[in-house]
């Protein structure tokens, strides 16, 4: 397996996701054939080639700082779950 | 009687024009056949009265205001959002009006619409098979005559792939011409908007409705040429090349082989110059290196579904908890596997080995094409290495429905566009021709596409609805 079942419930974890038992076993398998299929990308001697972030050649685009108009805070909150005095409402942290 | 198979949306411009049709009886008319065989297809999630404009049909991750828009997710369901994709104002000002949402891949992430939280789609030339993804719904719409024409998005060929599967007519464009301001993000430096359309003039339409620089996204940039509507109907003075890993490439169908092959041949009796290029280390290495990047940044695109703002909330107990289930109730199988992928591909340890790597053969593939580029006009090779597949044939094994795009995801990679036309028809069923070009080279693109289509003379009308 090139993932265990601990990787996949750490990744799981950060990614804040709660799997079932049977989902842990599921992609265990599934994810071990997918990494064994992209770590092929490591066949290559690629040192000296510079990593490519974004296909085209764009830096630093500015605009002017004009203020316009944004959403209302009803339009923000229209579609929140749970709103409260003009605010999202979540549970405890 | 508008026979919604066969308008093209350039017809359907002139008609309102002449004051022949008005725009009510052209929904109406896409309404009713919509009625009649959606039930069968399952094109659309949804449809809407705004009868308008010119008809047009959305995937279902453009951002319509007041519009339900889920991106084929049940962690979206009943998300209306408060404002317009700068695409959907463009349609709107360019004189269309919305039709429907159509069905597709969760959050994009798949190859036959099989991935969708609201069901399938079904192949218009035979229900008992997909339609190709992630813009399956959009691809289905056109070819089974429920919309004159319709936007996808493209990622690693989610635009491409589908058109070739239901014989129609897709671009997926030069990264940053089309604004991605309001359209539900998957992996932000290949996610592209495109036409899906039923001719070459009509993608053309289409295209130059949506491109261009938009304040709103600031990757996009100005068009360095008006976009020409094609009409020449020869290819003369144009130097295509034939990669040879792409028409090579290990799972290509023969039938589908042949089709390409007789097209390739057309080129040059259309007075194109036709030779062979070499693109070995895109097409081997294309498909590990985009399922790096893409479900990198899918990882991180995907962080905002938390219960907290919009969409799908589980209670818990505290607010980690409430976040967990949310996200294992509201996503499905392959977002749950991207996101992972990706949080493993970035994590501590695995970052220079994986997604660090990733992104130097990306530089390797742009370099690649490039070569080829100094020699040839454009490339061409099939779009897909198969005709559309019967359902639930790859639905359990995710590596082989990954390799669907292994055509179309080097390009992509690279920023480059392609179109893809229909090209004739394998075991009764589509093939696509796709032709990729430089960036900014959707005008040659448009040309190539338009005299080959007059030419091929492909029905685009599936047969068992002739």
């Amino acid at each position: 397996m090139a993932i265990t079942r601990d990787e996949v419930l750490h990744v799981a974890r950060l990614a804040r996701l709660e799997l079932t038992d049977e989902e842990v076993g599921r992609f265990t398998e599934q994810l071990s054939a997918i990494l064994e299929a992209v770590a092929k990308v490591s066949e290559l001697d690629l040192s000296g080639v510079e990593p490519t972030a974004h296909p085209l050649d764009l830096a630093n685009v500015w605009a002017e700082d004009e203020p316009r108009p944004s959403l209302t805070v009803d339009e923000a909150l229209a579609n929140a779950p749970d709103r409260q005095d003009g605010f999202f409402r979540v549970p405890p942290a | 009687m508008i026979d919604t198979l066969r308008l093209t949306a350039e017809e359907a411009f002139r008609l309102v024009e002449r004051g022949e049709v008005s725009t009510a009886e052209l929904h109406a008319a896409y309404l009713a056949a919509i009625a009649e065989r959606d039930d069968e297809l399952h094109a659309y999630l949804r449809t809407v009265d705004d009868p308008q404009g010119i008809p047009i049909a959305f995937k279902d991750l453009v951002s319509t205001r007041g519009v339900e828009t889920t991106a084929g997710s049940r962690i979206l369901a009943g998300y209306k959002p408060v404002f317009d994709a700068t695409v959907a104002t463009r349609c709107r000002e360019s004189g269309m009006s919305l039709l429907g949402k159509t069905n597709m891949d969760e959050f994009a992430m798949g190859s036959s619409t099989e991935n969708s939280g609201f069901g399938p789609t079904k192949n218009p030339w035979d229900p008992e098979r997909v339609p190709g993804g992630s813009s399956g719904g959009s691809a289905a719409a056109v070819a089974g005559g429920l919309a004159p024409w319709a936007l996808g998005s493209d990622t690693g060929g989610s635009v491409k792939q589908p058109a070739s599967l239901c014989g129609i007519v897709g671009l997926r464009p030069t990264y940053g011409t089309v604004s991605r301001y309001g359209i539900v993000a998957f992996a932000s430096s290949l996610d592209q908007i495109g036409p899906m359309t039923k001719t070459v003039r009509d993608n053309a339409l289409l295209y130059r409705a949506i491109a261009g620089r938009d304040p709103m996204d600031s990757t996009t940039v100005e068009l360095p040429e008006a976009v020409q509507v094609p009409d020449a109907l020869d290819l003369k003075g144009l130097r295509v090349g034939v990669p040879k890993e792409l028409n090579e490439a290990e799972g290509i169908e023969p039938g589908v082989n042949e089709a390409a092959d007789r097209t390739i041949e057309l080129c040059r009796e259309l007075g194109a110059e036709v030779g062979e290029t070499s693109l070995p280390r895109s097409v081997e290495f294309g498909l590990a290196c985009y399922y790096l990047v893409a479900p990198a940044e899918a990882s991180s695109n995907l962080a905002r579904y938390d219960g907290v703002r919009y969409g799908l909330r589980v209670e818990g107990a505290d607010v980690r908890e409430m976040y967990e289930k949310t996200r294992d109730a509201g996503f499905g199988d392959e977002p749950k596997r991207r996101i992972m992928l990706g949080a493993y591909a970035l994590s501590a340890g695995y970052y220079d080995a994986y997604y660090g790597q990733a992104q130097k053969v990306r530089t390797v593939i742009a370099q690649e094409h490039a070569a080829a580029f100094e020699s040839f006009d454009v490339l061409v090779s099939p779009t897909s290495p198969t005709v559309a597949f019967r359902l639930g044939e790859k639905a359990e094994n995710p590596l082989a429905m990954y390799l669907s795009d292994v055509l179309t995801i080097p390009s992509n990679m690279a920023g480059l566009p392609g179109l893809s036309i229909p090209c004739g028809l394998s075991e009764g069923l589509p093939v696509g021709f796709q032709l990729i070009g430089p960036q900014f080279s959707e005008n040659v693109l448009f040309r190539t596409g338009h005299a080959l289509e007059r030419a091929i003379g492909f029905d685009v009308v599936p047969g068992r609805l002739r």
